[in-house]
C-alpha cells in the first residue's frame, strides 16, 4: 500500500497549505479591519476630471442634487457624487474619511467632533441654507395650529388624545424620523425639550421611528390620527400643515419662506456642509458657489430659505 | 475519509495514466475538503469580529442600563428589552400563522392531494420562497398595513403586520421540509393502519404526523430561524417603536421595534468604534445567541442527523 501512504502525507500537506492560505487571509482581513478609519477623502481626480463626495442629510438630499446638477454647467471638468442616509451617516463617513463633503441637519456633536481630531481630522462647518420643520398632519383632522408646549407635550406622551388639543377623541399616533436623522435630533433640542421645558426630556416610547421621510408622509396620508414633522421642501399638498405658536401669548404662524427667514416661525434651522480640514482647490471653489447667489436661487427653488434672506450664521 | 481499497496486485503495476488519474483525484478530493472546512473557519472567524466589537458593549454598558426598558440609544440608554419584546413577539405571532398554515398544507400536498396537483403546488411555493424580503416589504408597506389599519388597530404598522409578512417568508420553508418528512414515513406504516381499519384521516393525524415528528420539529425550528432574522420586511411594516406593548387582546396590533431592524436602521449612523457601534454589535451576539438556542433545540428533538428510513427518501 504505498501509494496510500504517499496519498496520506499529500493530504497532510494540502490541508497544512490549506491552514496557511486562511490564515494569511484572516490576517489580512483583520488588517483591513483595523485600518479603515485612516485616509481623510482627498477629492479623486482621473484625467483631469474631478469627483467629490458628498454624503449625509436627508433633508439636504434634494438641494444637494439640485447643486450637483447646475454646478456641472459651471464647471464640467467636477462632477459630485451625491448620496443621502441621514447627518449622522455622513458625520460618520467624514469621521471615517470617505466623504470629501458631509451633509448635516444639525452641528456637529462635540464626541463626533472629537472622533474625527482623533482619526486627524479637523471638521470646518459652512451654513448653506436654512430649513424650516413643518408639523403635517392628515388633511381630515380638524387642527390646525399648536403651541411648542403642546407639541412637547404630545411628543413626549404627556397627551395622547387629539381632544386635549381640541381635535376628534381619537388616540395620537406619533411619527418621528429615525434617531440617526439630523431633523430628529434638532426637534428633540428645539421642541420636546424647550416645548415641556424639561432638558432631559426624550421622545415617548411609542413614537414611530421612520427610516425615511417617504416613510412620514405616507403614513400621514393614510391615518387620520397621525402628526409626524419634515423638511418644509418635502410637504406636499396632500398634507395639512399646522401652525405653531412660540407660546400660548405668541401668534399662530405658519412655516413659509419669508416666516423662516424672519425668524417668526418658531422651528427653523440652519442646514450645514462639513469639510475635512479647511478646504482647497475644486471643494472650495464648489462650497464658494453653494453660498453665491446663483447657488441660494437653487435653495429657493427646491423649497428652503436662501441664506441671503437674512438669519444666516 | 478512507481510501478505496484496491487489490495489491494492481497497485504495482500502475502505468502512467493511472498515475495521473490519482493525483487528480487528491486533488479534487482535497479541494472538496477545503471548502468543506472552509465553512468552519468563515463561521470561527465571524464569531470571532462578533464578539471582538460586541462583548465591550457587556462590559462597559451597566447591566442595568442594558436591562432597562427604554432604548434610545442618542442619550446612551440602551434598554434590550423592549427590542427583545419586539423580536419575540413579531417571531410568535408569525408561527402562530405559519404553523398551522404551513402543516395542513404539508398534509394536503403530501398525503391528499392528487399527483397532478401537487406538480403544480410545489414549484409555486417553491417560488414564493424566492420572493426577495424587501419586495414583500413594500407589499406589506402598500396593501397590508392599511388592511390592518381597517381592522381597527390605531396604526397599520404593527407586530401583526410583521407577522403576517414572516409567516409568509416563513411558509415556504416549513412546508417543504414538512413534505419531505411526510414522504420518508413508509408506505408499510400506512399500508398497516389501513389495513387494519383506520380512516384516512387516523392514519394521517395517528400514524403519519407521528411517525414523521422529528421533521415537523425541525421544519418549525428552521421557519423560526427565518423570521426571527429577517430584517428589511420587518423594518419596514412594524413602525419601529421601541415600546414595551401592553398586555391585553391588541398586544399584536401596537408598534414594536425589534433586534434586527434596529441594528440594520443604526448600523449606518454610528461612528466606528463608539459605544452605540459596539451596543449594537451586542444584539448582534444576542441574535446569535438565540438563534443556536434554536438550532440547539431543534437537534436536540431530532436527534442529530435525521436517518435514512427504508422505504422513504430524504
Amino acid at each position: 500500500m504505498r501509494s496510500a501512504v504517499a496519498g496520506e502525507r499529500y493530504r497532510r500537506a494540502i490541508c497544512l497549505l490549506g491552514v496557511l492560505v486562511f490564515g494569511l487571509l484572516g490576517l489580512v482581513s483583520l488588517a483591513a479591519c483595523t485600518r479603515s478609519s485612516a485616509q481623510a477623502g482627498a477629492p479623486t481626480s482621473t484625467g483631469g476630471k474631478t469627483t467629490i463626495q458628498n454624503k449625509g442629510s436627508d433633508t439636504l438630499v434634494n438641494v444637494a442634487l439640485a447643486w450637483a446638477e447646475a454646478y456641472r454647467d459651471v464647471n464640467p471638468n467636477v462632477s459630485i457624487a451625491v448620496t443621502g442616509g441621514g447627518s449622522g451617516t455622513g458625520i460618520a463617513a467624514l469621521i471615517n474619511g470617505t466623504v470629501d463633503i458631509a451633509n448635516a441637519s444639525r452641528q456637529m456633536k462635540p464626541e463626533e467632533r472629537q472622533a474625527a481630531l482623533d482619526n486627524g481630522i479637523e471638521p470646518v462647518q459652512f451654513v448653506v441654507a436654512i430649513d424650516a420643520i413643518a408639523v403635517i398632519v392628515h388633511p381630515s383632522n380638524p387642527v390646525d395650529r399648536l403651541t411648542l408646549q403642546q407639541l412637547g407635550n404630545i411628543y413626549t406622551g404627556k397627551i395622547t388624545n387629539w381632544k386635549e388639543v381640541g381635535g376628534r377623541d381619537a388616540p395620537i399616533i406619533l411619527l418621528s424620523r429615525e434617531t440617526n436623522s439630523g431633523t430628529h435630533v434638532y426637534f428633540l433640542e428645539e421642541v420636546v425639550r424647550k416645548g415641556t421645558g424639561d432638558e432631559e426630556a426624550i421622545f415617548a416610547p411609542q413614537t414611530l421611528l421612520m427610516p425615511s421621510s417617504f416613510g412620514i408622509t405616507s403614513e400621514i396620508r393614510r391615518n387620520p390620527n397621525a402628526i409626524g414633522y419634515d423638511g418644509l421642501g418635502y410637504v406636499t399638498e396632500d398634507e395639512k400643515v399646522l401652525a405653531v405658536a412660540r407660546d400660548s401669548e405668541s401668534p399662530y404662524v405658519l412655516p413659509r419662506v419669508e416666516t423662516a427667514s424672519d425668524g417668526s416661525y418658531p422651528i427653523a434651522r440652519e442646514l450645514y456642509m462639513y469639510t475635512p480640514g479647511e478646504p482647497t482647490g475644486p471643494v472650495a471653489e464648489y462650497l464658494d458657489w453653494i453660498r453665491s447667489p446663483t447657488g441660494q436661487e437653487i435653495v429657493a427653488k427646491v423649497g428652503f430659505v436662501p441664506l441671503t434672506a437674512g438669519g444666516g450664521s | 475519509m478512507t481510501v478505496t481499497p484496491r487489490p495489491t496486485t494492481r497497485s504495482d503495476v500502475l502505468d502512467e495514466s493511472q498515475r495521473s488519474t490519482r493525483w487528480s483525484e487528491l486533488v479534487i478530493e482535497n479541494s472538496i475538503r477545503l471548502a468543506g472546512m472552509s465553512t468552519i473557519f468563515i463561521i470561527g472567524l465571524i464569531f470571532f469580529f462578533l464578539l471582538r466589537e460586541g462583548l465591550p458593549a457587556f462590559i462597559e454598558v451597566e447591566t442595568s442600563n442594558l436591562l432597562s426598558l427604554r432604548w434610545y440609544p442618542i442619550e446612551d440608554r440602551f434598554g434590550l428589552i423592549p427590542l427583545l419584546f419586539g423580536s419575540l413577539l413579531v417571531t410568535l405571532g408569525a408561527i402562530g400563522i405559519a404553523l398551522p398554515l404551513g402543516l395542513t398544507t404539508a398534509i394536503y400536498l403530501g398525503e391528499i392531494a392528487p399527483a397532478w396537483q401537487r406538480e403544480v403546488l410545489k414549484p409555486l411555493i417553491e417560488v414564493l420562497a424566492g420572493i426577495p424580503s424587501i419586495v414583500l416589504g413594500f407589499l406589506g408597506w402598500i396593501a397590508l398595513a392599511p388592511i390592518v389599519q381597517r381592522l381597527g388597530a390605531p396604526t397599520g404598522l404593527t407586530a401583526f403586520t410583521g407577522s403576517l409578512l414572516l409567516a409568509y417568508m416563513a411558509l415556504p420553508t416549513i412546508i417543504s421540509i414538512t413534505e419531505d418528512a411526510l414522504y420518508a414515513v413508509p408506505k408499510e406504516y400506512r399500508d398497516g393502519a389501513l389495513a387494519i381499519g383506520a380512516t384516512k384521516w387516523q392514519t394521517i393525524w395517528r400514524v403519519v404526523i407521528p411517525a414523521a415528528r422529528s421533521g415537523i420539529v425541525m421544519a418549525v425550528m428552521l421557519g423560526i430561524g427565518r423570521a426571527i432574522g429577517e430584517t428589511m420586511a420587518v423594518m419596514m411594516v412594524t413602525g419601529n417603536a421601541p415600546n414595551i406593548p401592553r398586555l391585553g387582546p391588541d398586544i399584536f396590533f401596537q408598534p414594536v421595534r425589534t433586534m434586527t431592524a434596529t441594528i440594520a436602521a443604526e448600523m449606518g449612523e454610528v461612528a466606528q468604534g463608539s459605544l452605540h457601534y459596539n451596543v449594537l454589535f451586542g444584539i448582534g451576539i444576542v441574535l446569535f445567541l438565540i438563534t443556536f438556542l434554536i438550532n440547539s433545540i431543534a437537534t436536540y428533538f431530532i436527534g442529530g442527523r435525521p436517518s435514512r428510513r427504508k422505504g422513504g427518501r430524504l
